[in-house]
C-alpha cells in the first residue's frame, strides 16, 4: 500500500515531514517498506532561468547559455531544441548525480566550450512528462526553487499492512490513526448525501452467499474522459495507471476509503436487473484451493483484464440480462462487456459488500490480485457501503457532470460489532502501562470507538472495578477488534511500546537436575562427543526425494508433500543417512572427498507425533591424505569404534549389547553391517558399510562407512536418588593375562568365542581380546584361528598354578561349546 | 716398590687404552681376575713374613683400589659414550607430519541453539517439544488462525496430502503449536522455551524450505508485557554478549498474541556488515505478544485467571548476525569448508561460567 505526504494531509491537519510520520507509523503498527523522496533524490537540482541562448561555435545543434542559476550565472552548453532565452527551466551543477541517465556531471568542455552545469529534462529527473527537450515550467518560480517542489513531486511512502488491519488500506483510515497518536488533528471525514433526482431504472437482487449486500445508483448525462491532472497525478504517484474519469474516481476511493466501487456503463447492461448470485459452473472435483483447468466450466467471465476465467459455483457473479450473464465476479474484477469507457453517458456505480473467505478463494482460484479482492478478502467496511457510493457520486457530478438516481440496496449488511465491557485498568494489568484511565478512553474513542456506560454488567469478572467498566463498541471498520485484550492492544500501541515498563520475571525454582529431559541431554552429548571424534556436523532437510526415502525404507504416502518445494524433496526421509551421503557426494564433486559427517536430527514413520524419532548418525568416507608412515587406512573398524565410544558416552548398556549380523536394512551391506541390540526388538543403531547399489544410485563413489543410532532406543538411565558412585575396591592382587588358540569355522563369529571365554568364569575373568585371526597354512581349509588373551583378576588369594590351569580348561570347554577347538 | 708402580702404570695405561667395554674387561681379569697379575700379587702375601705383609700388603691394596676405580670410571665413560653413540643413530626427522586425525565440528545453528538454551536455563525456562509433522488444530485453529484466513495463506505452508477422512496434515510453520501440546499437558505456572525446525515455502538468501525457531512461553498470574520486555532484553543482551544491546518494541500483528510486537535491536550498518550494539539502525529480532485469549481457552486455561507472553525467533538467523555467515542456504548445504569455517569446537559447549561462545 502506497500513499503520498498531500495525500495524507487531506485528511490530517499537520506539519509533520515524511520522516516524521514514517516514525509515527512505525510505532503505531504500520510497517513502512520503503519511502521514496524526490526531495532528497532531487536536492541538487533547481530551477534557473535562461538569459540568452546562442548558437555554439563548433556545432550546429548545440546552444551556449547563459543562465541565471542559484550558484549565480553560469555558462551551460545544451542540445536540447527548446533552450532559448526567458525560458524557465532545472539546473544541475557540476557533481550533481542525475538519475535518470545515471551519470555524475563533471566539468568538461563539450566541442570547446567548458559548460557549467546542466539544464535538464524531465527524464532525467525521473519525472518524466512525456515532452521532448529541457523541461519548461512556470516562469513564475523563482530561480533557486527546489526541483522536486516546482514539479510538484513528493514523498511515497510505501508499508505493509497486517492482514487485521483493512482500515489501513485507505488513506483516511492511515489518517486516523497518526491522528490518535498525535501526529495531527483528523479532518472530517463524513460523507454528505447526495440525493438522487429519480427512481433508480436498475433494480439489484443479490442472493445472500453470493453478496449479503449490494447497492448502486445510475447517474445518467455523465461526460466521461481523461481525469483532470490532480486525481491523474495522485494516482500517478501510487503507481496506477489512470484510466479515465469513472474508472479513476472509484480506485481514488479504494485507496482513500479502502471502499472498491464498480461502475458499469449502463448502456451496456442486458436488462434492467443486476443479480448478485453464486456461480453456474461445475463443482470442483478436487477439494482445496487447486484449480482444476482441465475441467469444463459452463460459465467463464471475460474481465476487464481481458482473460476469460472459468466461474465455479463457489465465487460470487455479478450478472445481468435476468442473470443469465456474467458481467463481474463480485469483489473481484469486473466484465469487458460492461466496461466504462470515454463514450460511456450513463453509468451505473455499484458498492457492495463481498465475503472475506468467498472472495480471497476466487482470488486464489482465478490468480487475480486486484485492488478490490485484495481489500474485499481482509474484510472491508460494512459500514461503507452507502457513504462510499455517496462520495463516488459527488466526484462524478463534480468531474463528469450528470443527474443520479436514488440509491437502491439489496440485502443486508453484517451486523456491527456488539459492545465489549471493559475495564481500563485491564491495560495496566496486560501491558504494563500505567495509562490514566481516561488517556485509554481517550485514545478508544480517537480511534473511532463508542464509549458508553455498560449495560447488564453481569460479569463477575469486574465485581471490582464496577465503577470504572464501561462498554466499548468497535466502529465497523474494526471488526479485528472483539475482546478486552484488542482494546489494550489499541491503547498501547497509541500509548507508544516506548514507554513499556522492563519488569524482571518472578524468580522460580530451578529444576534440581537442570532442564533438559534426558534424550535432550544425550542428544548434546552426542553432538560434543562426535566433533570431539572428528565428525563435523551438519543440518540438512527434513526432506528428500520420494525415490531416495524407498532405498532407506519409506516413502509412504502421508509422508510425501502434496506441495513440495523441489521435486527432489518431497518426502520426509526416514534415515538421516541419505543426506549425509549426498553431501559426501557434493563434497567429493568440489575436490573434497575425504568427509566425515553426523547429523542430529528426525526422522519419520508416519504422520503421528509417536512416528517421528531423532537419530544420530555418521558417516565416513575415508580418502585421508596419503601419509609417509604407511598407517593402515580407516575402515569399518574405525566407524565401529567411533559408534561404541559414543554409546558409552550416551550411557547405553554397552557391555550388554548384542553385534547381529545378517539382520540389517537393505541400505547396508549384507556382510559388512550389523546391528547393536539388546534383542531383534531393542535396536539401538545399526551400522556398516553403505551398500554399493544404494551408493550409485545417490551417485557417490564408495566405500561410505557409517551408523545411525537411534536416541529414544536407548533405555534411560534409572533415576538415583544420590549422586554417589560405588566404592572403589581396587584388588591388591597382580592381574594376569592366558593367551589362547581357538580354530574355528570361517563363517563362525569372533564374538561368540570372546563371549564364551569372557563367560567362563565371571569372577576371575575381566575380559578377553582377540589379538590375532589367522587363515592358511597351518589351518583347515574353511576355518580360520582366533587368537584370544583373557584377562584374569584374582580376587582374594593369589592363584596358584593348579588353578591357573583349572581356569584355562574351563576357558577351553566354554569356547569348545560353541565350536572353537584349541589349537594344538 | 718399584714393581708395584711399573705395574700401576701398566694397568692404567691398558685401562685408558681400552677401546671398548669387551677390552676393558679383558684388562680387568687380566689386572683383578683369579689369575691376574695383582690378584697374583696378593696370593703372595700367605709366603711373607707378617711384617713384610704388613707393608707390602697395604701397598698392594692400594694398587688394587687404584686400578679398581680407574676400571669403574672407565666403565662409565664407555657406557656414556655407548649411549649417545646410540641416541644419535636414533634420530627422528620430527618435521615429518603426525599421522592425519580430522578435526570435527558442531554446526552453528545448533551452537546457537544450546546458547539460546544455556541462557533461558538461567532464567528458569524448561525445553519443551513437539512433532515437525502437525494438525491443523495445534499449528492454526487452536493459536486463532480462524478458518481461511489470509494469515494462514502468509504462512507459505507445506502439506501432505488430504486423507479420506478429510484430515490433512502439515509441516509445522512455526514452532507455537508446542505452545498448544504444553497448554495442554501442563498446568500454570508454565515457563518453556521450545526449539526446533520449522518449515515453509520459501526459497532466497534468506528464506529457506527449513529453518529453527525457539519459541518462548511463560503463563502464569499477573504476567504482562514488561515481563516480556525484560526477557527479551536479558536474553538479548546476553545472546549478543554486550552491555549495550539497545531494544525497540513495535506494534504488529500475530492471530496468537494480543497485544503483539515485533521486537527490533540497534545495530550499525555501516560498511556492508551488521554490528549489533552501536549505531543508528533498527534490525528486526524477533515477535512476540501476550497470548491471545482465545489461545488460552483453545487451551483450556481460564485467561481471566492466567495470562502470559510468548515469543519466537530464528535461531538460524541470530546465529548469522552473531557469528556473521552471509547466506541463510549455506547453513543447509553441508560443504565441508564452510563447516570448517563457521563450525565451532566440540569443547566450546556454552554454559554460564565461562561464557557463551
Amino acid at each position: 500500500m502506497k500513499f503520498t505526504l498531500s495525500w495524507l494531509k487531506d485528511h490530517l491537519e499537520t506539519e509533520a515531514s515524511a520522516t516524521q510520520v514514517v516514525a509515527a507509523m512505525t510505532m503505531a503498527g504500520l510497517e513502512v517498506e520503503h519511502v521514496t523522496d524526490p526531495a532528497t533524490k532531487l536536492a541538487a537540482f533547481t530551477v534557473a532561468k535562461v538569459v540568452s541562448a546562442e548558437p555554439h561555435p563548433n556545432a550546429d545543434r548545440l546552444r551556449v547559455c547563459q543562465v541565471d542559476t542559484v550558484d549565480g550565472r553560469k555558462e551551460i552548453v545544451c542540445g536540447a531544441p527548446n533552450a532559448r532565452a526567458g525560458l524557465t527551466t532545472v539546473y544541475a551543477p557540476i557533481g550533481a548525480y542525475v538519475p535518470g541517465l545515471g551519470v555524475t556531471l563533471v566539468e568538461k568542455p563539450v566541442r570547446g566550450v567548458v559548460s557549467n552545469g546542466m539544464l535538464c529534462s524531465g527524464s532525467e529527473l525521473e519525472a518524466d512528462d512525456g515532452s521532448e527537450g529541457i523541461l519548461e515550467l512556470s516562469d513564475d518560480l523563482a530561480v533557486g526553487t527546489p526541483a522536486s517542489q516546482a514539479l510538484g513531486l513528493e514523498a511515497v511512502i510505501d508499508f505493509e499492512v497486517t492482514p487485521n488491519r483493512p482500515d489501513w488500506l485507505g488513506v483516511a483510515g492511515i489518517a486516523r490513526d497518526l491522528a490518535a497518536a498525535g501526529v495531527g488533528t483528523l479532518k472530517d471525514l463524513s460523507i454528505a448525501p447526495v440525493p438522487g433526482t429519480f427512481p433508480c431504472p436498475i433494480s439489484v437482487k443479490v442472493d445472500g452467499d453470493a453478496c449479503p449486500v449490494f447497492s448502486g445508483r445510475l447517474i445518467k448525462g455523465v461526460k466521461n474522459g481523461q481525469s483532470p491532472k490532480w486525481l491523474a497525478d495522485r494516482l500517478k504517484a501510487i503507481g496506477l495507471r489512470p484510466i479515465n474519469t469513472l474508472v479513476d474516481i472509484t480506485n481514488l476511493i479504494t485507496y482513500d476509503r479502502a471502499r472498491p466501487l464498480h461502475v458499469y456503463d449502463a448502456a451496456k447492461l442486458v436488462g434492467d436487473v443486476i443479480e448478485a448470485r453464486l456461480g453456474h459452473g461445475k463443482a470442483e472435483v478436487t477439494p482445496g484451493d487447486q484449480p482444476s483447468h482441465a475441467e469444463h466450466h459452463d460459465e467463464q467471465l471475460i474481465a476487464l483484464d481481458g482473460k476469460t476465467y472459468d466461474i465455479t459455483p463457489e465465487m460470487s457473479v455479478i450478472s445481468d440480462a435476468g442473470g443469465n450473464r456474467p458481467i463481474g465476479l463480485g469483489g473481484v474484477m469486473g466484465g469487458e462487456s460492461t466496461g466504462c469507457s470515454e463514450a460511456t453517458t450513463d453509468v451505473f456505480l455499484e458498492s457492495a459488500w463481498f465475503d472475506p473467505i468467498r472472495t480471497a478463494q476466487t482470488g486464489r482460484v482465478t490468480g487475480i490480485n486486484s485492488d478490490a479482492q485484495y481489500r474485499f478478502a481482509r474484510t472491508v467496511d460494512t459500514g461503507s457501503l452507502v457513504p462510499g457510493l455517496e462520495l463516488a457520486t459527488r466526484l462524478i457530478l463534480e468531474l463528469c457532470g450528470g443527474e443520479p438516481s436514488d440509491v437502491v440496496v439489496a440485502g443486508e449488511a453484517p451486523a456491527a460489532p456488539g459492545p465489549i465491557l471493559f475495564d481500563p485498568a485491564y491495560v495496566q494489568a496486560l501491558s504494563g502501562l500505567d495509562i490514566a484511565p481516561e488517556r485509554s478512553l481517550k485514545i478508544l474513542t480517537d480511534l473511532g470507538f463508542a464509549i458508553a456506560p455498560p449495560e447488564g454488567l453481569a460479569a463477575a469478572e469486574f465485581a471490582t472495578h464496577v465503577e470504572s467498566v464501561v462498554s466499548v463498541t468497535p466502529p465497523t471498520f474494526r471488526r479485528d477488534v472483539d475482546g478486552k485484550a484488542d482494546l489494550v492492544e489499541e491503547v498501547a500501541r497509541i500509548a507508544g511500546y516506548a514507554a513499556l515498563p522492563s519488569t524482571p520475571l518472578p524468580e522460580v525454582a530451578r529444576a534440581v537436575g537442570g532442564v533438559l529431559t534426558p534424550r535432550q541431554a544425550r542428544a548434546r552429548v552426542a553432538r560434543r562427543a562426535l566433533a570431539a571424534a572428528g565428525y563435523n556436523e551438519v543440518v540438512s532437510w527434513s526432506f528428500t526425494s520420494t525415490s531416495t526415502a524407498v532405498l532407506f525404507g519409506g516413502g509412504a504416502a502421508e509422508l510425501v508433500l502434496a506441495n513440495p518445494i523441489a521435486s527432489d524433496l518431497d518426502c520426509m526421509r526416514p534415515s538421516i543417512l541419505p543426506n549425509l551421503i549426498e553431501a559426501a557426494g557434493r563434497n567429493a564433486r568440489q575436490g573434497f572427498p575425504d568427509v566425515a559427517l553426523f547429523e542430529i536430527g528426525p526422522v519419520f514413520h508416519g504422520d503421528r507425533p509417536q512416528d517421528q524419532k531423532t537419530t544420530i548418525a555418521a558417516i565416513l568416507a575415508p580418502h585421508a591424505p596419503r601419509g609417509w608412515d604407511k598407517a593402515p587406512a580407516q575402515d569399518l573398524f574405525s566407524v565401529k569404534a567411533d559408534l561404541i565410544a559414543l554409546l558409552e558416552e550416551l550411557g547405553a548398556p554397552v557391555a550388554s549389547l548384542q553385534t547381529a549380523q545378517g539382520s540389517t536394512s537393505s541400505w547396508w551391506h549384507p556382510g559388512r553391517s550389523a546391528r547393536l541390540q539388546l534383542g531383534p526388538k531393542a535396536v539401538l543403531a545399526e551400522f556398516g558399510e553403505l551398500h554399493p547399489m544404494v551408493l550409485k544410485a545417490l551417485d557417490v563413489a564408495g566405500p561410505v562407512y557409517g551408523f545411525e543410532i537411534v536416541l529414544e532406543a536407548i533405555p534411560e538411565p534409572k533415576k538415583k536418588a544420590v549422586k554417589t558412585k560405588p566404592a572403589f575396591t581396587p584388588s591388591p592382587l597382580m592381574p594376569l593375562t592366558r593367551d589362547f588358540a581357538f580354530v574355528t569355522d570361517k563363517a563362525k563369529p569372533a564374538g561368540d568365542l570372546v563371549k564364551a571365554a569372557a563367560g567362563a568364569d565371571k569372577a576371575l575373568i575381566t575380559a578377553a581380546r582377540v589379538f590375532d585371526v589367522y587363515e592358511g597354512p597351518g589351518v583347515p581349509d574353511g576355518s580360520k584361528s582366533i587368537a584370544l588373551e583373557v584377562m584374569v583378576q584374582p580376587r582374594d588369594k593369589t592363584l596358584t598354578e593348579a588353578e591357573i590351569e583349572a581356569l584355562s580348561a574351563k576357558i577351553v570347554a566354554a569356547v569348545e561349546k560353541v565350536g572353537g577347538k584349541l589349537r594344538g | 716398590m718399584t714393581d708395584l708402580t711399573t705395574l700401576e702404570a701398566d694397568v692404567l695405561a691398558q685401562v685408558a687404552a681400552a677401546g671398548d667395554l669387551a677390552a676393558l674387561d679383558a684388562v680387568r681379569v687380566a689386572a683383578l681376575g683369579k689369575t691376574g697379575s695383582i690378584s697374583g700379587l696378593l696370593k703372595t702375601l700367605g709366603a711373607m713374613s707378617p711384617d713384610e705383609r704388613k707393608e707390602r700388603g697395604a701397598a698392594i691394596n692400594v694398587l688394587r683400589d687404584r686400578a679398581q676405580t680407574a676400571l669403574n670410571d672407565k666403565k662409565a665413560a664407555l657406557e656414556a659414550a655407548a649411549l649417545d653413540a646410540r641416541l644419535a643413530s636414533e634420530t627422528l626427522d620430527l618435521t615429518l607430519p603426525a599421522p592425519y586425525r580430522r578435526k570435527g565440528s558442531v554446526h552453528p545453528t545448533m551452537q546457537t541453539m544450546d546458547e539460546m538454551v544455556a541462557i533461558f536455563a538461567e532464567m528458569g525456562f524448561a525445553v519443551a517439544e513437539g512433532p515437525d509433522i502437525e494438525d491443523d488444530f495445534h499449528n492454526f485453529t487452536a493459536l486463532n488462525f480462524p478458518p481461511k484466513h489470509p494469515a494462514r495463506e502468509m504462512h507459505d505452508t507445506f502439506f501432505f496430502n488430504t486423507k479420506e477422512d478429510g484430515e490433512r496434515m502439515l509441516l509445522r510453520t512455526h514452532t507455537s503449536p508446542v505452545q498448544v501440546r504444553t497448554m495442554l499437558s501442563q498446568k500454570p505456572p508454565i515457563r518453556i522455551i521450545a526449539p526446533g525446525r520449522t518449515y515453509r515455502m520459501d526459497s532466497d538468501a534468506t528464506h529457506t524450505p527449513m529453518f529453527h525457531q525457539v519459541e518462548g512461553l511463560v503463563i502464569d498470574k499477573g504476567i504482562h508485557m514488561g515481563h516480556l520486555k525484560w526477557t527479551l532484553e536479558t536474553f538479548l543482551a546476553r545472546f549478543f554478549e554486550s552491555d549495550t544491546v539497545t531494544t525497540q518494541f513495535r506494534p504488529h500483528h500475530f492471530p496468537f498474541t494480543e497485544p503483539s510486537a515485533e521486537t527490533d535491536v540497534q545495530c550499525d550498518r555501516s560498511g556492508g556488515e551488521i554490528k549489533i550494539g552501536q549505531g543508528t539502525s533498527w534490525l528486526e529480532i524477533l515477535g512476540c505478544g501476550m497470548v491471545h485469549p482465545n489461545v488460552l481457552r483453545a487451551c483450556g486455561i481460564d485467561p481471566d485467571e492466567y495470562q502470559g507472553f510468548a515469543f519466537g525467533m530464528g535461531v538460524d538467523r541470530l546465529g548469522m548476525l552473531k557469528y556473521g555467515m552471509p547466506d541463510l542456504r549455506d547453513m543447509f548445504a553441508s560443504d565441508g569448508r564452510w563447516l570448517a569455517h563457521y563450525g565451532f569446537s566440540a569443547f566450546a559447549a556454552p554454559n554460564a561460567a565461562s561464557g557463551l561462545s
